[in-house]
């Protein structure tokens, strides 16, 4: 099993190099996104045979490379094998998306080579089973995919996006660096060594902060998330969906594999943090979405709300994991898990949809498309579903996650801690906001984009998208419906995960009445997203062809009423600001320091009125902007040392031997 | 022999909602007539409204898309499904299983998305203005919804309603501060949710202050049948779910004898009279808020919703 998916994972790295000829061929990117296309799929196939038929003995696999004492390790758990399917499925999508889209690329040259190159990487992470290969397959993934967002590099914010994103980058791996040196130095680099290993409690305490800063900055945690909106979508759009919906999973993945796989049981407080970073990501990362007007920032920002509700479901596994109640701790793990997947679905519909979008108009500002529902139907039709299934609402699978998590939410009076038992109801109350405004978020860029009527025109001219990236975006539209109905099957196949990093698992579905999800108890919560779609299907199609039947089935066309001042002009219609603006008055004030300013000219001037939205986003200037400061001026001081003689360079090294050896001494 | 009644006693409710929706919103008219001293429509008003919609053409403007044709079947079947899982008179409802709670507010959180999508689709001013203010009362209704939920799901021990019900109508329940807070906050959420005066006025029209009419201005015919219907019966849930969760009494149990449903039924009949009653004093009593108002509102009940939760874990500790 794990050979076949290391030769995979080769041939993905065999396949950069080749990036760089095919892309001066005219058809190299078809035969490069064909070639990942396979690769992924067999990487699909080998890790979701593991998952759902467990070998007795984990596989794994010792490669000459790397450190010369240690070698590469590499093993196919069931969290890994669940990480691979969530990976190479959006690898598997993202590549057949490409296979049209990328055919328009300007730079092909500057994609091609870093595409396959970041699949593996993102592969070896979750295989990777020595702290060793574990980072640099990380700081591989930051890196090609920093190429990548800097692909369109002739574009100033891009530029700027890319910046940020190294040095997030830099500060996550640093923050990994010292956790694994942390755990290594009792035990060695290799996985197995640390499990086996006993650190203090110091240590583990330590460890969980610093994996949380390393995996969060990654997985954009707030307040670590400032790079996220700015990189994710400067990357071409196949790229941004891996980049949203898969390598924030694997972020996901490094923090579940240190803290849940090999630190010892759980404190209660470490699951306190991770709610209370959790709980408000999700709901400020969508409350930002709501503010943007660039399609694809407004759905980088809901992944920030999406990993704050999945590390909302791991801090709800470590808390109940802590205080012995493991039964509850797989529901929650099992939720967290279940959303993991789920995201990685529709968040890459959504960003290929945006990409589709784009493809046809050239515009990512909302303010400037509308009516693509007319002009691109299927798009617009398989955009709806994964709007409908983000938003967390039955019978897609956003909601089965969302619910399940709810569930163990329910739980948190039978924890003894007190604090804990006040926090968490709160964090739910949170995620209750959360994803009443990712409704409203979705509404409106579903509603000013494809509903309406064209605002500018490009988008008037707009056209279908191509076969690939339709296939695609309905394939995976397919699977958040099937992943809504049957959330069982799903569950099921879990449940290796969950024995393997919280030792227990929720009650088997598969086989209960009608397919029914029964978290704990049939008395106490059950679910049927089947049975709902079927009544809901059989409920509009009966009430349909009665009145059609019975009463009447005449339409006419006429001109829209809007109670009788209809304007033909398009300018009239709500846009992306002031659709929001209820809530920026409303929420916005206090959380961005929202502000508006209207500028009236007296009566006789010509100059036209003007309102001005301003924002800012109070994270950055309370945080990010000091320590750039501090840093500027720090390096102005420092940049002296560049203009020395060599007389007094010799002189500073001789200083700074002394100094060396002095302490050597001591 | 037993199945059979199951399903029949399903169908029986479906209908029943179905069936009582419009007469609940004719009586709450009647009574808001009778209280400014008008005589009012007749009881039988909404259903005659349903029928002539249904009969007459729809006018579709120019650039309505397929959605928004779709969606008031979409809306109709939501809020149907959502309204038939609600206990009424019996509690043993065959499919009661299939969603609790959560899911039923969430599946009445579908309908509305697809109500403020269908406001958008044709592009006019008034339907954008009325979907961008129906998702700002939403934003804090949800959660106050929900967590109310979460207080009356941690008391009850299930999000399953029938459970609920029953334990609510058992002994094991005692007066809680908690329930009197869950309860003041359902009855806000339920004010907000259905549109009524002192959030928005469902007798309005031409009026820059109406959310929920503005959304469906551009309907006409079977569609707005439709949505109107949709409307009633969610009317109808609500009134229902508070019945069921604050006042459970006399709903008949799954094993319950024909006597005793036919009690259950007259019963709720009274319920829904008194609540309906209530409720149009309340509409009278009171003027509409202003739009920016409306999230304070909103709010009070969320940090009611809250407190009830939390207080919750105090008065269970006592």
């Amino acid at each position: 099993m794990i050979a076949v998916a290391l030769w995979s994972v080769a041939a993905l790295l065999a396949l950069a190099p080749a990036g760089v000829v095919l892309s001066t061929r005219p058809r190299g990117s078809i035969i490069l996104y064909g070639g990942c296309l396979i690769a992924t799929s067999t990487l699909c196939v080998t890790a979701l045979s593991d998952l759902l038929y467990v070998p007795q003995l984990t596989p794994s696999a010792t490669l000459p490379i790397g450190l010369p004492w240690l070698g590469a390790h590499f093993r196919l758990d069931a969290l890994s094998a669940f990480f691979l399917v969530v990976i190479n499925l959006g690898g598997v999508a993202a590549s057949l998306f490409a296979l049209g889209y990328g055919r328009h690329e300007d730079s092909p040259g500057r994609v091609l080579p870093f595409y396959p190159a970041y699949l593996a990487a993102m592969n070896i992470v979750v295989l990777a089973n020595d702290a060793f290969s574990f980072l640099v397959a990380w700081e591989f993934m930051s890196l090609t995919s920093w190429a990548l967002v800097v692909s369109h590099h002739r574009e100033a914010e891009n530029i700027r996006a890319g910046y940020v994103y190294l040095l997030m980058a830099s500060f996550g791996t640093l923050a990994l660096l010292l956790a694994f040196g942390l755990l290594a130095s009792g035990a060695g680099y290799d996985f197995d060594a640390i499990r086996a290993s006993h650190p203090s409690a110091a240590v583990t305490g330590m460890v969980v902060i610093l994996a949380l800063l390393g995996a969060g900055s990654k997985a954009g945690l707030v307040p670590l998330h400032a790079w996220l909106p700015l990189a994710h979508p400067a990357a071409p759009s196949h790229v941004s969906g891996l980049m949203s919906g898969v390598m924030t999973k694997v972020a996901v993945y490094g923090f579940v594999r240190i803290v849940f796989d090999l630190l010892p049981e759980p404190v209660w407080w470490w699951s306190m943090v991770v709610l209370l970073v959790g709980g408000p990501t999700a709901t400020l990362g969508v409350l930002y979405a709501l503010m943007q007007r660039d399609i694809k920032r407004v759905l980088a920002y809901s992944t920030i709300e999406n990993i704050g509700i999945i590390f909302t479901g791991l801090g709800l596994a470590l808390a109940f994991k802590a205080e012995g109640l493991d039964w509850v701790a797989a529901l929650a793990f099992t939720a967290a898990m279940l959303h993991v997947f789920n995201h990685a679905l529709f968040k890459s519909l959504l960003f290929f949809g945006a990409g589709a979008v784009l493809g046809a108009t050239g515009e990512r500002d909302m303010e400037k498309l509308g009516g693509l529902i007319h002009r691109m139907p299927k798009t617009a039709f398989a955009m709806l579903i994964g709007c409908v299934a983000i938003s967390a609402l039955p019978p897609f699978n956003g909601f089965v996650s969302e619910w399940l998590t709810f569930q163990a939410i329910l739980l948190s009076p039978q924890l003894p801690s007190w604090g804990l038992k006040l926090v968490i109801p709160a964090v739910g109350g949170l995620l209750a906001l959360a994803a009443a405004f990712a409704a409203a978020c979705f509404v409106k860029l579903y509603g000013i984009s494809f509903l309406g009527r064209p605002r500018s025109d490009v988008a008037a001219s707009a056209h279908e998208t191509d076969r690939f990236s339709l296939t695609a975006m309905l394939v995976l539209a397919a699977f958040c419906l099937i992943a809504g109905i049957l959330p069982g099957l799903f569950i099921d196949a879990l449940a290796p995960v969950s024995k393997a990093m919280v030792g227990n698992i929720m009650p088997h579905q598969v086989g209960l009445q009608w397919l029914t999800i029964v978290p704990i108890a049939e008395s106490r919560s059950s679910y049927n997203g089947l049975l709902v779609f079927v009544f809901a299907a059989l409920c509009g199609t009966a009430a349909a062809s009665a009145i059609h039947r019975l009463a009447s089935d005449r339409l006419r066309r006429a001109p829209a009423w809007d109670c009788g001042y209809p304007d033909p002009n398009p300018a009239i219609q709500y846009s992306a600001s002031s659709f929001s603006q209820p809530i920026r008055r409303v929420f916005g004030s206090v959380i961005f320091a929202a502000r508006e300013i209207g500028e009236m000219p007296p009566p006789s001037s010509p100059r036209p009125a003007r309102l001005r939205v301003e924002l800012r986003d109070l994270i950055w200037d309370a945080l990010y902007a000091p320590i750039a400061m501090v840093v500027g001026f720090a390096t102005d001081r420092i940049n002296i040392l560049q203009f020395l003689t060599i007389r007094r360079y010799l002189t500073l090294v001789f200083v700074a031997l002394i100094v060396l050896l002095l302490v050597v001494a001591l | 022999m037993n199945e059979l009644r199951d399903i029949l006693s399903q169908g029986a409710q479906m209908s029943l909602v179905l069936g009582l929706a419009p007469l609940l919103t004719g009586f709450v008219r009647k009574v808001k007539a009778r209280l400014l001293r008008r005589r009012g429509p007749p009881l039988l008003q909404p259903y005659r409204d349903l029928i002539r919609l249904m009969r007459k053409d729809v006018v579709l403007a120019d650039n309505a898309s397929w959605l928004f044709r779709v969606i008031p079947y979409l809306i109709f079947s939501g809020t149907w499904v959502a309204a038939s899982l609600v206990p009424t008179f019996g509690n043993g409802l065959l499919f009661s299983w299939t969603a609790d709670l959560i899911a039923i507010i969430a599946l009445l959180g579908s309908a509305r998305f697809f109500q403020a999508l269908a406001g958008m689709d044709v592009g006019t001013a008034f339907g954008g203005i009325g979907s961008s203010r129906e998702v700002m009362i939403a934003s804090l209704a949800e959660p106050a919804m929900l967590i109310t939920v979460f207080s009356v799901a941690m008391i009850a021990g299930s999000t399953q309603l029938a459970n609920v019900a029953e334990f609510m109508g058992s002994d094991a329940v005692g007066l809680r501060v908690s329930l009197g807070m869950a309860f003041v906050a359902l009855t806000i959420m339920a004010l907000a949710e259905n549109a009524r005066i002192p959030v928005d006025n469902p007798a309005t029209h031409l009026e820059l202050t109406m959310v929920h009419e503005a959304m469906v201005l551009e309907y006409s015919g079977r569609h707005l049948a439709l949505i109107d219907l949709s409307s009633q019966l969610k009317l109808l849930l609500y009134v229902s779910l508070i019945a069921c969760v604050f006042l459970p009494w006399g709903m008949a149990t799954a094993d319950a004898s024909v006597a005793r449903l036919v009690f259950g039924a007259l019963l709720y009949l009274g319920k829904l009279t008194l609540l309906g009653f209530l409720l149009a004093v309340f509409e009278t009593s009171i003027a509409k808020m202003r739009v920016f108002r409306i999230p304070e509102f909103l709010g009070a009940a969320l940090m009611l919703a809250l407190l009830a939760t939390l207080v919750r874990f105090v008065s269970g500790s006592l």
